[in-house]
């Protein structure tokens, strides 16, 4: 089937198609559709801090209040085999039967530059297919999964109540890109120390108003108000500068790694031919 | 580049071990493995290949409702649209029952003592029949099957 008609298929509402357009995407096949001004929230956060129950938690919530939610899952490829074991959607209970949910798995493969340069195109071809909530869950708080919650205009930062403290995260440097911060699993007696210890290291900087909700995702406690939370986050903040440098910085990165001449300048570098200034200069030149 | 594979556990059987065994194994041999999670509806199966846009759906049961369940299953992919995604089982599924499975559009089914490689040797003849073209989806009459 050409392109056209499956695009025209899956705006009509047919998943099979959303699903076959976006690994076309993946393979790197340019999608043409229009820009849709899509609505993204980035979720990210350490492992086992309950961001896939979180996620289908306010999934839920979202489909009760008449939206639509797309998801796409990101967990990391490995390095030696470049097989991926994504489960995130098992912990989503509505993921699998209501029709107003799709939840896509995606690895973050060996591409040069990740998935950076496909999400872009599949959020955009999410909006247009009438996905009203669009989420990017990335695992960790790594320098390529900062980069890749970057790409949501809103971004979310979770945490637990059994992770010490929160210096790890602001170590990442994700504490400056989130718009709001969730410490789940309230259950857990912890929970509420570790949320005060938070909005107590936001306030040393001064006037940071950014909201810090306790939730617990598997006793649908707090989601709620999680939701009314992100629904009036403001776009356009002080960190919107932050969130387009980074996006910035990953189209840069992925120029830099599909250069044709990358490999031969490896090699120079390797022997001592050249120095790194001159590489450098090199690939400037190129 | 590996396939996109779902591994699902259909039905009321809480006996996982061997399906995350061979989730691990199939990452481990380069392909993108979905795992559903446990008791999952043939219809949620289904829903899961066609939102992954999966090439394979391997269902591990160890329930004895394999009879009822994978047939189920098939019929769901086909009624969707599905009949090129190719099933394969693997669990407690006596030698009896195997006929009417193969049947139905299962291309292989694993029983206890298999040894992962020869799962892995499957998936492989699986992606070089899709490359030829020849027939090996649950809806597609070829016949072919794995023993």
């Amino acid at each position: 089937m050409n392109i056209i008609a499956s695009i025209k298929l899956a705006k009509e509402g047919n998943r099979r198609e959303l699903a076959k357009l976006l690994s076309s995407i993946e393979s790197g096949i340019k999608v043409p559709v229009e820009s849709s001004n899509p609505w993204v929230l980035g979720v990210t956060g350490p492992p086992g801090v309950g961001k896939s129950t979180l996620i289908g938690a306010m999934t839920e919530e979202w489909v009760s209040r008449g939206e639509r939610v797309a998801v796409l899952a990101v967990d990391p490829s490995s390095p030696k085999s470049g097989g991926a074991l994504l489960a995130d959607r098992m912990r989503m209970s509505t993921a699998d039967s209501s029709s107003s949910v799709f939840v896509r798995s995606l690895a973050t493969r060996n591409h040069p530059g990740g998935l950076i340069p496909f999400l872009d195109p599949m959020i955009n071809l999410l909006g247009s297919c009438g996905w009203s909530r669009i989420i990017i869950e990335t695992v960790g708080g790594g320098q390529s999964e900062i980069r890749i919650v970057a790409f949501a205009d809103r971004v979310m930062l979770v945490d637990g109540p059994d992770r010490g403290d929160i210096i790890q995260a602001e170590k990442a440097g994700i504490m400056e890109l989130a718009d709001l911060v969730v410490v789940n699993k309230s259950d857990i007696p912890n929970s509420l120390h570790v949320s005060n210890s938070i909005k107590d290291s936001l306030n040393y900087s001064g006037n940071d108003d950014r909201p810090v909700l306790l939730t617990s995702a598997i006793n649908n406690d707090g989601i709620s108000e999680l939701i009314d939370a992100v629904e009036v986050l403001e776009v356009n903040n002080e960190r919107a500068p932050l969130r387009f440098k980074e996006r910035l910085l990953s189209g840069w990165d992925y120029l830099l790694l599909s250069n044709p001449l990358l490999s031969d300048i490896l090699l120079d570098l390797e022997s001592g031919a050249i120095n790194l200034e001159e590489a450098i200069e090199r690939l400037h030149q190129s | 580049m590996g396939m996109r594979i779902v591994i699902a556990k259909p039905g009321l059987d809480g006996h996982d071990r061997g399906a995350k065994v061979i989730a691990r194994a199939l990452r481990d041999a380069g392909h993108e493995v979905i795992y559903t999670g446990l008791r999952r509806k043939p219809s949620e199966i289904a829903r899961v290949v066609m939102d992954e846009d999966a090439v394979a759906v391997g269902l591990s049961t160890l329930s004895g409702a394999h009879n009822v369940l994978i047939p189920k299953v098939c019929e769901e992919l086909i009624a969707n649209d599905m009949s090129d995604v190719v099933v394969f089982a693997g669990g407690i599924i006596p030698e009896n029952d195997r006929e009417n499975l193969y049947s139905i559009g299962v291309r292989a089914i694993f029983g206890p003592g298999t040894s992962t490689s020869s799962i892995i040797e499957f998936l492989d003849k699986v992606s070089e029949r899709k490359k030829e073209n020849l027939e090996v989806g649950v809806g597609q009459n070829s016949g072919w099957r794995w023993d």
